[in-house]
């Protein structure tokens, strides 16, 4: 498809598929419905931080909520925030974190919605302990394309809780929601990080670990005796009271598409050697920020450029504990023998805490999330691959990283998908929706 | 007047659902400020209400009026000057773009948008020139735009509106500044903004958070006038110097 088009383009964050559609932005949460409804299907969308296509509709509305943005209670005593679905959770630090709090879960960018966060039940390096992002709303009101308002908690209307939670955007527009926040006393964050090498150093060193931001960065192109190598990351909010003032502005941003080329097997092979020796010791504790902690990617604005105009895939499952191991270890080899690596891959135990959402991504096992460039068959047959493997292991694929997955695929990740295809609006689409569902084919 | 970096601390903001006004009053807000709240529609108004109490500020009053009737605007007023105490700056941001094709057609449409945003503004300053030279203290800040620094064929209706409330201003000033009085005119180009959510994306185009903060900094050092971003100044000096004879023939 051209890109030459003069409308508005929205795009994920993976910059791929491409698809046209009509943004009309939204500011107030008493304009939706809109006072001229969409001839044809629509979505509501946050930040467009999700990588595939759960966030793009071809030939639809989109309606985005980065206007809705207004703090509309605090509650210092309980730490409850009620605000609009298009607060960023940014925008929610920057007004936490002064005031000792923080956010209960948070995943690698603070640049997506609280909208998009309950959509795509969000999880984050503490899931083993706080669960997922849809354990710590307390409530929100759904607004249906008919104008229907449902307030939605986990005791009232809780069905319609559970749909929308995880129910990528498909059950109608959130308004509002209220998130309990969690106390701290500095910004800082005591660190711990562990080389570790193979996935049997990696599996001992999460079974052990105690602290509650725990995650892995692994090397996918290393191979022989470096094969699986990584640094266990550990980190707890310090105890000591310190600085508890608002990050400042990030003033880089990636300012043009790199040419393809420039993202191969040698640089990032150059790459994951630096990163991976970055460390000098096999131990380092220290205390850190917690910007670079979090959010190491944040401080450059469009860091998706870097994989030009092509764009991104991500691939993130989870595989269950008992095969885990095996299909980890076959997932690495498949990767490295593409040729095809990956920049910033990460790898964690997710906990056993159960999702509040009917199509919640997190169960219980190990996670793996990677980004790949597209070039040409490789990408798509590795990814073909990669989903074999989880399915052939009995994990399952995380449909906000997706642009992929086969309907066949999804439906038997998610079961219980025509049960939550009830709760759908009948106003509502989704281009991952119609490929999922069979109704739009992946192109070749 | 102030607790923080020399910034106002009562006041009081016309159209206070305009995104331009929420943007500068949020970081007034955070400072503790107090606010008197005035626009049309109840439902948005309260949702500021609440951002803005949210954010820090110590207390605020929701008024819901329509700013074209004038005839209401004293007693508004005077609950704002009473409710506040004192006002230390009134925020004019109220304002339509308009409809240029309807305003050719027809003068009631061309009068809809010179009543929204002249003579209502009109009516309001005139009282509070009086107001704010009896008290010798506080801000007035108008919204006014960089169209109404010349005729332009596309928009010359709104650009009229804003052009005489840019002279009227300009006369408020020269009359009441002696009195202590802070005039301030502000000119924001393109501003991504509910109002121009219809107009196609281009570069010129800034948030309204970027204007926010020249306001607020306008306010601080009490500037006369100012281009917002501050491009716009050149910008505009460039096209208020094209000859009446190369103008009229460009498609601008």
């Amino acid at each position: 498809m051209a890109r030459s088009d003069s409308r508005p383009r929205f795009e994920s964050w993976g910059r791929y598929p491409e698809m046209q559609a009509e943004v009309v932005p939204l500011h107030w949460t008493a304009d939706y419905p809109l006072a001229k409804p969409p001839a044809a299907k629509q979505l509501v969308v946050g930040a467009g931080r999700s990588y595939g296509d759960v966030c793009l509709l071809e030939n639809g509305t989109l309606i985005q909520t980065l206007g809705m943005d207004r703090l509309l209670h605090f509650d210092r005593e309980t730490g409850v925030l009620r605000c609009e679905a298009g607060v960023t959770l940014a925008q929610i630090l920057d007004f936490a974190v002064p005031r000792g709090f923080f956010l209960p879960v948070t995943p690698g960018t603070k640049y997506v919605t609280v909208g998009g966060a309950i959509a795509n039940d969000i999880h984050g390096k503490n899931h083993h302990v706080a669960g997922t992002f849809g354990h710590h709303v307390l409530q929100f009101e759904l607004v249906r394309s008919d104008g229907n308002r449902i307030l939605c908690s986990p005791t009232v209307n809780a069905s319609w809780f559970a749909a929308t939670i995880g129910g990528m955007g498909l059950t109608g527009m959130i308004a509002w929601a209220e998130v309990k926040l969690r106390p701290i006393v500095s910004r800082q964050i005591d660190y711990h990080g562990e080389k570790f090498v193979g996935i049997d150093e990696f599996l001992t060193l999460s079974r052990n670990a105690k602290a509650e931001y725990t995650v892995a960065w692994i090397d996918c192109v290393a191979t022989g005796k470096n094969f699986a190598r990584g640094i266990f990351m550990q980190g707890e909010h310090t105890k000591e009271p310190g600085e508890l003032k608002k990050s400042p502005q990030p003033w880089l941003s990636f300012p043009f598409d790199l040419p393809a080329v420039a993202l191969n097997r040698f640089s990032m092979a150059a790459f994951n050697t630096v990163y991976y020796h970055k460390q000098f010791p096999k131990q380092k504790t220290a205390k850190v920020d917690y910007e670079p902690f979090f959010y190491p990617l944040d401080s450059v604005l469009h860091w998706n450029r870097m994989y030009g105009k092509n764009g991104l895939l991500q691939f993130q499952n989870v595989l269950p504990h008992a095969s885990g191991r095996e299909g980890m270890i076959e997932i690495l080899k498949a990767i490295t023998r593409s040729g095809l690596a990956s920049f910033l891959a990460v790898i964690k135990f997710f906990g056993d805490i159960p999702s509040l959402g009917m199509m919640s991504f997190p169960q219980p096992g190990i996670m793996l999330a990677l980004d790949f460039p597209i070039r040409e068959e490789v990408s798509f047959d590795l990814l073909e691959r990669l989903a074999k493997i989880t399915l052939e292991h009995g994990g399952r694929m995380y449909s906000a990283k997706d642009a992929r997955m086969t309907a066949a695929q999804y439906q038997t990740f998610y079961p219980q998908w025509q049960e939550f295809a009830r709760y759908i609006d009948p106003g509502f689409d989704s281009a991952f929706w119609q490929r999922v569902t069979g109704r739009r084919p992946i192109d070749e | 007047m102030s607790k923080g970096k020399g910034l106002p601390s009562r006041v009081l903001a016309l159209g206070a659902t305009s995104a331009i006004a929420e943007a500068t009053l949020r970081p007034l807000a955070e400072s503790g400020a107090s606010f008197f709240l005035v626009a049309r529609n109840a439902q948005k108004l309260s949702a500021v209400s609440d951002d803005l109490l949210t954010r820090g500020a110590s207390a605020v009053t929701a008024y819901v009026m329509d700013l074209d009737d004038t005839a209401a605007h004293p007693a508004m007023l005077e609950k704002a000057a009473e409710s506040l105490g004192t006002i230390d700056l009134a925020l004019l941001a109220h304002g339509v773009l308009g409809e240029q094709a309807d305003a050719e057609a027809s003068y009631a449409a061309a009068e809809a948008i010179l009543r929204t945003n002249f003579m209502s503004a009109v009516s309001l300053i005139t009282w509070l020139a009086n107001y704010f030279e009896a008290s010798r203290q506080g801000c007035l800040a108008v919204i006014s735009s960089v169209a109404g620094d010349r005729g332009r064929k596309s928009n010359y209706v709104y650009g009229a509106s804003k052009g005489a409330l840019n002279v009227f201003v300009d006369g408020v000033r020269n009359r009441i500044d002696r009195s202590g009085v802070h005039v301030l005119t502000i000119k924001p180009g393109f501003v991504a903004t509910p109002m121009t959510a219809h107009i196609k994306p281009n570069p010129l185009f800034a948030q309204p958070e970027q204007v926010a903060k020249d306001i607020l900094g306008a306010i601080r050092k009490r500037k006369d006038v100012i281009y917002t971003p501050p491009f716009w100044a050149i910008i505009m000096l460039i096209l208020r110097s094209v000859p009446r004879s190369i103008f009229k023939k460009l498609n601008v």
